[in-house]
């Protein structure tokens, strides 16, 4: 079970919601997926109106609804976007995207931390889109970030964990869950995630893309669901000290002293 | 923390092929702790010693801290029953004048010592948080480093003490274990045991460089205090990334008072706890202090520790006048700094006397 804000989820499979052929499939893909965590981004749905096409098929008894501020090129603009949001849901729970430069969509840190600090203190529920920087991950726990969100690699490049040196010492050292985000672009991607420890993957283009969304959803469902399986079972590492050709050299002699 | 005895089952239901994964394992988590201060990982030993022998290398290189105690006080109003200090013994009592205590220090700095650790007894009315300000203040340009071991204070006390050119705060909880704990402290402040917990907390929430952690060994089940320090570290870690860490390994030493202790922990048993600590936390400082006789202390060097004590005296004004009695325990090693550091070179390691400066401490800089 996975804990984030006091809100409990059974799957570790988050979904976006961009891309999809039509809404219609994205709701089949959703359910297929078995996701409880859905997000959205704020410039593409109409919260107000509950027939707007995305908000009509996330139904917030069974989904916890994730808005995005995706297009935000400064804190200004996110923490107005959250603002508007949580005034027209009552939503508090946000993904906070800051990428200044929209051809690459990398998050900017300085901005995304000073966002981060400020909607914390509004009493927001922030999970913050990164780069994968441990330093960083610490930074915005201790603004009160509810979790972080790290990218494997740049957002729909499809290109995995190229970021995974790094997204380890983030899981090794994190108080909050990790939640691995952009890059995703296929089930055995997530899966490494998961093996690494992550606590949730964030998916859209893979998914949003396939020829068959919907048996893609799936196939990340179980890939999900088996990388944290071998997590929990306790996997051989990849070991450190084995190339010390004879680790035990002499050591016995050294503990004579015993 | 979970409770003391959870840890006691964990650690009976592991197996060797337990002890196996943690020591392949590359980021051991608290189960693979357990494996490793297991009974099952007794007959590991050297495998144990190997892995944190190559993990100490890679991460602290070949080099090894000293430093000395400076005992301010012996008046305790506690009365922990394994303790020469306790308020119940008749020894003689003595606190230092600041100026004797600067005088001790200044003996220390004639030595060699840079690094040094102001210990006193647990009395809010002999050494209170002004006579620490001010003997830091008269201490801190002349050392690299100055740490306490002294009662639990509050955090404003801590604020008060990093600002006066306190880098490091040692607080041992003694025994993890709760139940015990209330037996072997009858009366004082230190009976509060969450109290005491909470400190390295408060410590590090100011922004002390250094915190250590610690159990004393002999009181409780040594393998269940290795879990639930390895659960407090961790838990330290996750809250404090700025702060380093460091844990001692206290074995109970001959004292007035006579206690026996209660638990044997021999030095294959003390050993393992260093070696598995060290296993479960490549950069944690560990600490072997002058406690430990001669050849345990020669034989771990490049193992797992990283910092010794050396020449220590454990009495107040015991550094100006050996003759001195009232000690809180009786020393196991009596070698000199430059002894030690004969040694530590003789291993092929470096004897480190200054591995801090006062510069980075803005508030110290006047
Ligand atoms: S262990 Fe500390 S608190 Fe307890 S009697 Fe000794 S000096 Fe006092």
């Amino acid at each position: 079970m996975l804990t984030i804000a006091e809100t409990s989820f059974s799957s570790r499979l988050f979904l976006g919601t961009g891309k999809f052929a039509s809404s219609k499939i994205m709701e089949q893909a959703i359910s297929a997926s078995g996701t409880e965590m859905v997000t959205v981004a704020l410039r593409r749905v109409d919260l107000s109106n509950p027939n707007d096409d995305i908000m009509s098929v996330i139904d917030p008894r069974k989904y916890t609804f994730l808005p995005n501020t995706s297009g935000a090129r400064n804190s200004d603009e996110a923490i107005r976007l959250a603002r508007l949001a949580r005034a027209a849901s009552g939503n508090r729970w946000l993904k906070l995207e800051v990428t200044p430069d929209p051809r690459t969509l990398l998050p900017d840190p300085v901005e995304t931390l000073v966002a981060t600090e400020k909607l914390v203190k509004e009493g927001f529920i922030v999970l913050p889109y990164m780069n994968a920087d441990p330093i960083l991950a610490l930074r915005l726990q201790d603004a009160g970030a509810a979790a972080v969100m790290p990218l494997g690699s740049p957002i729909g490049t499809n290109q995995g964990i190229l970021t995974a040196f790094q997204i380890e010492i983030i899981i090794e050292q994190a108080g909050v869950p990790v939640v691995v985000d952009a890059g995703i672009g296929a089930p055995s991607h997530a899966a490494q995630a998961m093996e690494m420890g992550a606590d949730a993957v964030l998916v859209n283009t893979a998914i949003a893309i396939a020829r068959d969304p919907i048996a893609m959803a799936g196939a990340f469902a179980k890939a999900v669901e088996a990388g944290r399986t071998a997590y929990e079972a306790g996997m051989g590492a990849k070991s450190t000290n084995a190339q010390a050709s004879s680790p035990l050299q002499g050591i016995s002699e050294d503990l004579s002293f015993l | 923390m979970p409770d003391f005895f959870s840890w006691q089952n964990q650690l009976e239901r592991c197996s060797e092929s337990d002890v196996m994964h943690a020591l392949e394992c590359a980021k051991p988590g608290i189960g693979e702790l357990s494996a490793l201060l297991s009974p099952a990982a007794d007959r590991f030993l050297p495998q144990l010693a190997a892995r944190s022998r190559d993990l100490t290398l890679q991460r602290f290189g070949r080099t090894t801290q000293l430093y000395a105690p400076v005992y301010l006080s012996n008046f305790c109003t506690n009365r922990c029953v394994y303790c020469g200090f306790s308020a119940t013994n008749k020894i003689d009592r003595k606190a230092l004048t600041l100026d004797e205590a600067e005088k001790e220090a200044e003996i220390l700095y004639r030595r060699g010592f840079r690094h040094i650790l102001l210990v006193s007894g647990e009395s809010d009315a002999i050494i209170d948080v002004s006579y620490l300000e001010n003997l830091a203040k008269r201490l801190c340009s002349r050392f690299a480093s100055l740490s306490i071991e002294v009662q639990p204070l509050s955090t404003e006390a801590y604020r008060r003490l990093f600002a006066a050119g306190i880098t490091a705060v040692a607080v041992y909880q003694e025994t993890y274990d709760r139940e015990l704990y209330k037996e072997l402290h009858p009366a004082g402040k230190k009976r509060d045991y969450d109290f005491r917990l909470d400190t390295p907390d408060r410590a590090a929430a100011v922004g002390m460089r250094e915190i250590g952690i610690g159990a004393l060994l002999g009181l409780s089940n040594w393998r269940a205090e290795g879990m639930a320090l390895g659960y407090h570290l961790n838990s330290l870690r996750r809250r404090f990334w700025q702060t380093n860490f460091s844990v001692s390994f206290p074995r109970l030493r001959p004292a007035a008072g006579a206690f026996a202790p209660l638990t044997e922990v021999n030095l294959k048993n003390l050993s393992q706890l260093i070696f598995a600590l060290r296993i479960f936390d490549p950069d944690v400082g560990l600490i072997v202090s002058t406690r430990e006789e001669a050849a345990f202390r020669d034989g771990m060097l490049g193992l797992g520790p990283t910092r010794y004590s050396a020449g220590s005296s454990t009495a107040p004004g015991g550094y100006g006048n050996p003759e001195l009695n009232g000690e809180q325990f009786s020393v196991g090693d009596h070698r000199s700094l430059p002894e030690m550091a004969a040694v530590i070179r003789s291993k092929g390691f470096d004897p480190v006397c200054k591995d801090w400066d006062a510069s980075f401490q803005e508030s110290t800089l006047s």
